[in-house]
Parts: C-alpha cells; sequence; structure tokens
C-alpha cells in the first residue's frame, strides 16, 4: 500500500509504484476532476499541483509523490487564490466544453500564487503549456487578469 | 621532457596553459558532445527538442535558474526516469545547464575551448574534473537512455569516456 | 393529453405531477420534411409544483452553448428567469419521452437554434399561455386582465399573485391553443434574448465535478486499453497475452478482428499491458498505402468523369469569351478532430440489456448501433448521454461505440473503453481531402465573367445518410461551393465522388465549407490580384445585389480600418461567406516571425439574424478562428507504408496561448431567423489568413497546411 497525502487527507492506494498518479486519481480514488488527454506531458489536462508546483499526472509515477502535498481541482476552490480564479473564469464564462478547464485552473492558481499581477509573458510562460481545442485561450488571459485584481486587462 | 613540462603546465591550471596536444584528439569528443542530446540543453533561454532542434514547444523557458520559468518548471513534465513508453525524456534533476555553460551558437572550436575554461565549465579545473561530469551526471548519462526512438551518441559511453581521457591527458587541446 | 399537430406540441400531466410539454424540434436541416401524422418528442419540459422548470433535450452540449441558448427561448416566452432553468441531459433510457422519429435527430452542422427557435418559442409560449388561463380560471376572472412575470401569473387590477408550481396541475388539465392563437414576443420586448447571459453550465466545469464519458464511474467496471490495426483495412494477426497478464491489475486480453485490448482495474495497468502484447498486424491492401498515392489517384478521378452540381449563365460560351482565364488547383489535407477527451465509450453488456456511457452527439445511433452488435431489441438498449469533451464532427460517429460493444460482449460487467491519444488521432475519421480545379474567366478590366469550381473528394453526407446523395452529389460536400456570395454572370459547379481506400471520412467543423471557401476565397484574390485591384474593392463589386454579405464585409473592413492588404509589415487578408444561415467578413494580420507565421489580430463582422446570446456568439468566434488557425496552419494527417504518421499534440500541432491573435467581433443587429454560430468562423478564417500570408510574402497557398507550403518556397 502507497500513503498519498492529497487535498489535506491521507488516502492509501494499492495501485503499482510506477502507475501515473493520474490513473490512480481517477480509477482507485474516483476523483474525475483531473483529466486525461494525451498521456505524454503534452497538453496540460492532468495537471495538479505538488508541493504547491504544478505537475503532470500522466506521467507522475504515484512513487514520486509519497510525501508530498497533493492539490486537485476538486480542492483547489478551498484556497483564497483558487477560489478567486473560480469566481472569475465564472464572471467571464471562461469554459466551453470545459473538460482542460480543470487543468487551466490549476495552472492558473499556481500563477497567481507565485506572481501575484502577471503580465502577459508570464501568463504566456505559465499557461501555454495548457491546451484549449476550443479556443477559450483570450477569456481564460482576461479571467487571470480579473483575478489578479486587474480588471480583465493588462 | 616536453611531456613533464606539460604536466607541469597542466597541474599549474589549465586554461590559461596554452594546450599542447593534437587538436584532432578533440574530434571524437565533439562527435558525442555535439550531437542533439547534448547541444538541446546547452542552450541560453530556452531549450530545444528532437534531432532538428526546434526550440521546445509549450513556451517552455530557462527561468531563474535554469529549472523553468515561476510555474512551468522542468520537473512539472519531466520526470527521474524516461516515462510515457520513453516518449518523455527523463533523468534525475532534469534541467538546462547553467548559463555560463551554454553552447548554442558555438562550432567545435567554441565548445572545446569552453569545455576546458572553469569560468564557462561549471568551474570544473583541470581534465579530471570535466571527466567526472562527463563519467556520472545522470543527464550526461541519459542521452545513452533517451527514450523512445531518440538517437544516441555514435559511441558508447565507455568509449567516450576513454577518448575524453586521451583528450585530457594531451592538455585538453582545441581546434584553432 | 391533447395535442397540436401543427405545433408538434403535446400538453399533459407529469407522471409525479407539475406541468409536461413534449416537443418535437425538426431535424437538420430546413429541407427534412415533417411527417403528417404521429411524431415522437425530441425534447421535453417539466414544470414541477416547486416552479423550476426541468428541461430534457436530445440538443448535446459540446461547448459551443446549447444549454444556455436553448433553455433562454423557452424562459423568453415563459416568462421565468434563468437560474429557475434545471437542465437534465436527454436519457435514452426515459423511452416514453425521448424516441425520436422526426427526421434524424443529432446536434451538429450549426443547425441546432435555428431548428429550436420557433418551437421552443411555441413551446414556452403555449405553457405560458396555459398556465395564465388556469389562474384566471381559479380568480374566476378574465384572461386578459391577468399577467405572467418571473415564475407567477398576476392579476393585474387586484396584484393577486400565484407561481406557476401552484397552477402546474390545473393549467395540464386545460387544451392547449391553437397554433394561430399563440402570439410569440416582437424583438423590442425581448427580456433574454439579445442579452449575454451567463452559461448554466459553467460552474460544474469550475471545480472537477462536471461529467464527461470518459468519467463515468460504475460498480466492478474495468477499464480498457486498446491497439487499433495501424492500418486502415489491416487485420490482428497475432498477440501473446502472457506478459500482459501478469501486470497486477489486468483481468482478461480481448482479441477481436482488427483490434487487441487489455481489461484492467485502472488505465495504468491497461496501457501498461498493452505494451507487452507483441501484437502482429496482417496490414492488408493498404500496407503501402502514401498520401502521394492518395493524391495521384484524386488527381486521375477528377480527370474521369464529374456530376453536374449547377450550370448557369452558359458558362463554355462565357469562358471562350473571356479576355483572359485564370487557372489553379487547389489542395485541402485529411484533417483529425482531436478533441480534448479522447474517444472512450462504456458498454454493459448484459443476456436481455446492454447499457451504453458515452458523450455523444447522437444518441439514437449509438442505441441502433449497440442493438445491432447484441442482437439486442433497441427498447433493450440505454444510452447515457453526458457533456462533450469537444465535439467537432467526431461524436456524430459512432465507431466508437461499435467497438467497445464489440469488446464489452467478451467482458463480464461494464467495461470503459478508453482511445489513447494516439489511437485517438490514428483513428479517427478525417475531414476529407479535397482536390479542386477552379478557373474564371475575366473582361478586359479583371471583373469575372465566368467562374468554375470542380472539387474531388469523399462524400461524407453520402455515407452518414444516403438519401441525401442524389444525381451524382450531396449537399452538404458542395456547401460553400455551390453558391458563392458573388454575382458570376455564369457559373458552373461540378464534384467528383473520391472514396480514399478504406480511410474513413467524417464531419469536421465547418464541413463543406471548410474547403469550399477556402477556395472560393483564396481564388477570388487571386483573380483581385490579377486585375490589381484591392481585394476589398474588387469583392464589393461584386456584392451590389447582397446587401447583408456586403455590410458584413464593409463592417469588418471599417473596424480593421482597412487600408490594403498591408498593415504596417503585416498582410492582411480578407474573408466574406453566407455559410450555416450566417453572414460573416473576417481581416486577418499576421506576419512571419523567426521563419513562423504569426496571427496577431482577427477582425470579425458577422450577421447571424437575430443574436440569441451574444456572449456565446463571441465565444463561438473566438472558438472557430482558434481551431481554423490551428487546422490552416499546420492541419495535416498523412500516410505512409498505411499508417497515420502523426499521433499526439508533438507532431499534430494545434495553437498555444502564446500564439493567439486578438480577436474583436462584430454582431450586426438584427430581426432575421438565427444563423448557426458553431461552425462559420472556421471556415472564415482560414483563406483569409492565407490572404494575409500572401500578402505578407507573395507566395500564395494554393496546398495547405500554411506551415509545409511555406517550407516548400
Amino acid at each position: 500500500m502507497i500513503s498519498l497525502h492529497i487535498n489535506g487527507k491521507t488516502k492509501q492506494v494499492e495501485a503499482a509504484p510506477d502507475t501515473p498518479l493520474l490513473w490512480v486519481l481517477r480509477d482507485e480514488l474516483h476523483m474525475s476532476g483531473t483529466k486525461f488527454g494525451c498521456g505524454m506531458a503534452l497538453c496540460g489536462a492532468c495537471t495538479v499541483h505538488v508541493d504547491g508546483q504544478p505537475a503532470r499526472a500522466c506521467v507522475l509515477p504515484v512513487s514520486a509523490a509519497v510525501g508530498r502535498k497533493i492539490v486537485t481541482i476538486e480542492a483547489i476552490g478551498d484556497t483564497p487564490v483558487g477560489k478567486r480564479v473560480q469566481q472569475a473564469w465564472a464572471e467571464i464564462d471562461v469554459p466551453q466544453c470545459g473538460y482542460c478547464q480543470s487543468g487551466q485552473i490549476m495552472a492558473a492558481s499556481a500563477l497567481l500564487k507565485a506572481i501575484p499581477k502577471p503580465s502577459d509573458k508570464d501568463i504566456d510562460q505559465a499557461m501555454s503549456g495548457n491546451i484549449c481545442r476550443c479556443g477559450t485561450y483570450p477569456r481564460i488571459r482576461a479571467a487571470i487578469h480579473k483575478a489578479a485584481g486587474n480588471g480583465g486587462k493588462a | 621532457m616536453r611531456r613533464r613540462l606539460m604536466l607541469a603546465l597542466a597541474l599549474i591550471g589549465g586554461a590559461a596553459a596554452a594546450a599542447q596536444g593534437d587538436p584532432a584528439l578533440f574530434d571524437p569528443v565533439a562527435s558525442v558532445v555535439m550531437t542533439p542530446r547534448c547541444v538541446n540543453c546547452h542552450q541560453a533561454e530556452a531549450p530545444r527538442q528532437k534531432d532538428i532542434g526546434v526550440i521546445h514547444a509549450q513556451q517552455v523557458v530557462r527561468g531563474k535558474d535554469g529549472h523553468g520559468s515561476a510555474v512551468l518548471q522542468c520537473a512539472a513534465c519531466h520526470q527521474a526516469v524516461n516515462t510515457a513508453q520513453g516518449k518523455v525524456p527523463g533523468a534525475p534533476n532534469w534541467h538546462l545547464a547553467p548559463l555560463s555553460m551554454r553552447w548554442q551558437g558555438l562550432d567545435k572550436k567554441g565548445v572545446c575551448e569552453q569545455m576546458r575554461d572553469p569560468k564557462r565549465n561549471g568551474n570544473r579545473k583541470g581534465g579530471e574534473a570535466v571527466i567526472e561530469h562527463m563519467k556520472t551526471d545522470p543527464l550526461v548519462l541519459w542521452a545513452w537512455n533517451p527514450g523512445a526512438n531518440r538517437t544516441q551518441p555514435p559511441m558508447s559511453h565507455e568509449d567516450f569516456v576513454k577518448v575524453l581521457q586521451q583528450w585530457a591527458d594531451a592538455g585538453m587541446p582545441c581546434p584553432q | 393529453m391533447q395535442s397540436n399537430r401543427r405545433l408538434f406540441l403535446k400538453a399533459m400531466t407529469a407522471a409525479g405531477g407539475g406541468l409536461l410539454l413534449q416537443i418535437a424540434i425538426p431535424g437538420a436541416r430546413a429541407r427534412d420534411a415533417a411527417p403528417a401524422t404521429g411524431w415522437e418528442a425530441n425534447a421535453v419540459v417539466r414544470i414541477a409544483a416547486d416552479g423550476k422548470v426541468h428541461m430534457t433535450m436530445p440538443y448535446v452540449e459540446m461547448g459551443q452553448g446549447t444549454y444556455t441558448s436553448i433553455p433562454m427561448l423557452i424562459a423568453e416566452e415563459l416568462e421565468v428567469d434563468l437560474k429557475d432553468v434545471v437542465l437534465e441531459h436527454a436519457g435514452a433510457d426515459d423511452k416514453r419521452y425521448i424516441n425520436p422519429a422526426l427526421g434524424f435527430q443529432v446536434t451538429g452542422g450549426s443547425t441546432t437554434m435555428r431548428a429550436a427557435w420557433l418551437p421552443m418559442r411555441q413551446a414556452g409560449a403555449a405553457a405560458r399561455m396555459l398556465l395564465v388561463q388556469a389562474a384566471a380560471q381559479q380568480w374566476q376572472v378574465d384572461a386578459a386582465s391577468c399577467r405572467a412575470e418571473h415564475g407567477a401569473v398576476i392579476h393585474t387590477p387586484t396584484q393577486r399573485k400565484l407561481r406557476y408550481g401552484a397552477l402546474v396541475d390545473s393549467a395540464a388539465k386545460l387544451p392547449l391553443p391553437a397554433a394561430e392563437a399563440i402570439v410569440l414576443k416582437q424583438p423590442k420586448d425581448f427580456r433574454l434574448i439579445g442579452k449575454a447571459a451567463r452559461r448554466l453550465d459553467t460552474p460544474g466545469k469550475l471545480d472537477g465535478s462536471a461529467q464527461y464519458g470518459i468519467d463515468v464511474q460504475l460498480p466492478g467496471m474495468k477499464v480498457a486499453a486498446l491497439a487499433i490495426t495501424p492500418v486502415f483495412g489491416g487485420r490482428l494477426a497475432g498477440l501473446d497475452e502472457a506478459a500482459a497478464l501478469k501486470v497486477p491489475g489486468v483481468r482478461q486480453v480481448v482479441r477481436l478482428d482488427d483490434c487487441a485490448a487489455v481489461i484492467a482495474d485502472h488505465y495504468g495497468a491497461a496501457q501498461k499491458g498493452l505494451s507487452l502484447l507483441a501484437l502482429r498486424w496482417d496490414d492488408g491492401p493498404n500496407a503501402k498505402l502514401s498520401s502521394a498515392d492518395i493524391v495521384a489517384d484524386m488527381a486521375r478521378a477528377s480527370q474521369a468523369g464529374s456530376a453536374k452540381v449547377r450550370a448557369d449563365g452558359k458558362p463554355e460560351q462565357a469562358f471562350a469569351a473571356a479576355a483572359r482565364v485564370i487557372e489553379a488547383t487547389y489542395e485541402l489535407p485529411f484533417l483529425a478532430h482531436a478533441p480534448m477527451e479522447p474517444m472512450n465509450c462504456t458498454v454493459h453488456v448484459q443476456s436481455d440489456r446492454c447499457d451504453v456511457w458515452t458523450g455523444t452527439q447522437v444518441m439514437t445511433r449509438a442505441r441502433a448501433v449497440a442493438a445491432q452488435v447484441t442482437g439486442l431489441p433497441e427498447e433493450k438498449v440505454t444510452v447515457h448521454n453526458f457533456l462533450l469533451g469537444g465535439g467537432f464532427g467526431r461524436r456524430l460517429e459512432i465507431d466508437g461505440v461499435e467497438r467497445a460493444v464489440r469488446i464489452a460482449r467478451e467482458v463480464k460487467g461494464p467495461v470503459k473503453v478508453i482511445y489513447s491519444r494516439e489511437e485517438d488521432i490514428q483513428h479517427d475519421m478525417y475531414r476529407p481531402y479535397f482536390y479542386d480545379r477552379v478557373r474564371a474567366g475575366l473582361d478586359e478590366h479583371g471583373a469575372p465573367v465566368a467562374w468554375s469550381h470542380h472539387l474531388t473528394g469523399s462524400s461524407v453526407l453520402g455515407r452518414f445518410l444516403p438519401p441525401a446523395f442524389n444525381n451524382g452529389f450531396d449537399p452538404e460536400t458542395v456547401d460553400g461551393a455551390d453558391a458563392p456570395p458573388y454575382a458570376f454572370p455564369s457559373i458552373k459547379v461540378d464534384y467528383t465522388r473520391h472514396e480514399p481506400p478504406q480511410i474513413p471520412t467524417a464531419f469536421w467543423r465547418g464541413v463543406g465549407p471548410s474547403h469550399n471557401i477556402f477556395v472560393v476565397e483564396s481564388f477570388i484574390d487571386e483573380l483581385a490580384a490579377a486585375a490589381n485591384a484591392d481585394p476589398l474593392a474588387y469583392r464589393l463589386a461584386l456584392l451590389k445585389h447582397n446587401p447583408r454579405a456586403e455590410h458584413v464585409l464593409k463592417l469588418a473592413a471599417e473596424k480593421a480600418n482597412w487600408q490594403g492588404p498591408r498593415n504596417g509589415a503585416m498582410g492582411r487578408g480578407l474573408s466574406v461567406q453566407f455559410a450555416f444561415g450566417t453572414y460573416m467578413a473576417m481581416v486577418v494580420d499576421a506576419h512571419l516571425v523567426d521563419g513562423e507565421v504569426r496571427v496577431e489580430r482577427v477582425v470579425c463582422a458577422l450577421d447571424c439574424g437575430v443574436p440569441i446570446n451574444p456572449d456565446t456568439i463571441r465565444a463561438q468566434v473566438e472558438s472557430a478562428v482558434i481551431f481554423g488557425i490551428s487546422g490552416a496552419l499546420w492541419g495535416d494527417i498523412t500516410f505512409k507504408n498505411g499508417r497515420v504518421e502523426q499521433s499526439n499534440f508533438h507532431d499534430y500541432r494545434v495553437l498555444r496561448m502564446h500564439e493567439t491573435p486578438r480577436i474583436e467581433t462584430h454582431i450586426v443587429a438584427s430581426n432575421e431567423a438565427p444563423g448557426g454560430m458553431g461552425e462559420p468562423g472556421t471556415a472564415a478564417l482560414m483563406p483569409a489568413l492565407a490572404n494575409a500570408i500572401y500578402a505578407h510574402t507573395g507566395k500564395r497557398i494554393r496546398k495547405l497546411p500554411i506551415a509545409t507550403a511555406l517550407q516548400s518556397a
């Protein structure tokens, strides 16, 4: 059994140590908010926080997550930054199909925690790893500025 | 006599001394270190990918310390081993070579001179220190286990260490 | 229960209480005829005793906003607030309500708002009238002295008020008003329509709770990773399952004729097991197929004959009399859909029933194929729908359902079959390759006197709905080519059907217009250049008879401050079109940065008739533009030794945040019937971008994708 610290709680999982964290979350723990998009860290749909830093669960072996603080989309709204991000996302109606948005919100929350007033370049360097096929990028950018208290603009 | 003089010079200080010995000894070293597996991370502002050396996708950049931008760190994706059936390369502490060790845009001569200059080779004084890096650093070793179908250097790691030794023994001579 | 056939609306008491409306929304295209007798509802509205309005409808939400815009139509006329609307996925297990037989029920083709516009509003208005009448009867007053507002009926003289919840049971017993008695609101009285409304599906998409097909959880469910024959038309020749079965969590290996699946407790184990199967394939007849072969075949086919789509104004005579004739060949590549949620389908096959869980644009087809594979009657098959993590036309197809049912037949208990991204791309059903020859005859001033467009490619609709293929063509394949907005004195359009060998083709966002309008708007740009004319002026001169097209083009040019095909050092390109019932024009600014195309700005002007939810309209422009840029710059599915060469986002590149232009949308105020918005932007963007690249580099893009065309420059 492997012991993981997820969203403030300790969970015991049976998965083999080389199992990607993504499938431990989705298939063993039934936490479906973290999504599968590509399986090779190209799209960001599987973004979780590990010790506060975004990490891609589709390639992170569960053994490497032991002893570290994992936060997923299900709990990001309990943090002040995550809550502000979700509010800004709601005010601008960012999501379309919504499938990529868990990853987008996790990346954006980490950005705003690290850089409370990000420039457009900061946003590019934090968010260009997250693909959206529905084209919500302009709204994501505006929502990040809004959550940063810039009223939707840089 | 000449050999003892060279050894003495090497003991004194390395880069400052004009290296004697056949510059062609660097050629086999260059045949390894100038492959994409090495050059792609000995870059300035952003790593490169693939044999054609395109700029790394996803706006991955050096950041403050070679580990990526504030929240898109190398470790977000690159694990301690190759993952996704080798498609995502990995080795312990995956990150860019320090800015001082960038080889971007350098030719064989430039890389050679940089490799023996402690100011630009991670403060490694003398051939043995340079060889130690090549022998043991997990990121260097990764080039021989790069995953998926990535091309590997043209000789084994063992042979690479041998040619490095020959080059170092000759005083780390560089092409003119 | 009473019904009013002319309205395709029924009202009755709901099981468990409340007022139930059954509505039939017509099928995909206006030309679908409604049957004279007997129809089935495909949308249901139930007003409950608590006043909440429960809506169930077969139109799926794949991001395009139907879950908000459709309720707006009902809520407007019913006089309730959007916050009182509760949405439920159409459940095909609830066969009493959803058993559509009115034409073919599908979400796609940018048709939803156009089809639902009147029926949903009529339903809302009829229900409102029943509720008002019920209140009037209870108060013993004249219904004309009552009004409906925010979910309640008010007797105006006395201000007595009854909430809908208190009226639903008595309202359900009243006869439906006659069709001609139902009066819909005038646009000036709209309270909801025309104003940006917050999406109803947003909250769940912010906290991970929204459920997509891939998220379904069932007791005892297993997960499957699969490998499909790498070459279309190939077969599984053999595998060794011993190593796979040793992986902890792997339960079973399933072999089918064209694929192998590893069944496991979780996907990580399934994938690991799959990689250990030592799969052997018999590649079949396409083993050596290459893209070059396919194109050569198409070029040959295009010479061998064609079906006449139209010929007006004596084109051959006009060509013969022309001062100059210009010709070009255009090629549009196979394109993958690559929605963020890879294809997936969960199935539980039992002896007396089959359940399918998947996000699909075609619930009834999913049910039909499951019934066919299992041999069960359709009433024993239940399809559970979900939000779709991107459709773009991919989820109009049931190939994944069919394969999942075949796998599930071999497995005890429910099994979730997930396509890896590699399988999703390499076993997509592609936007077909098109090989188009265009010709124009110009007079001595450079104005077109003759236009000929001969397209060669696959007929998706011919496979999808065979009755739609007549006289050698179908209306969707030639859409965008058959009726360009311009006043050409003579025009000839021909089509050669060419089906690539066993390579599946499907609808892709923008469908026929996605390739035809690229050709039309690029070639008209060529004519303008040949005539040494400004691209804007050249087009406007041909649009005088088409005021709505003329207007959007002028508006886009004005908002972009068009001064010619350059904006400083950047190139500017134009397009104008009428597609999906919507007029649209774009101005695109683009240039090369470090050898790569960078799109900096897109200005879009559109006239979609009455704009129902302006925020959704803007979102769809942004969406379609970004989707179109990805397609135009890099979209290319190529074949080598029978295999698709692309596999994931590293070699099937799509646009990311840092490369996204500013996008500005200008909506023309209108009271005309609504046009579709899901797709037109993609068709409009691609030629405008190519025209901008021409203006910047002097290179005319006749073969997409743009990045490849520029490399070979």
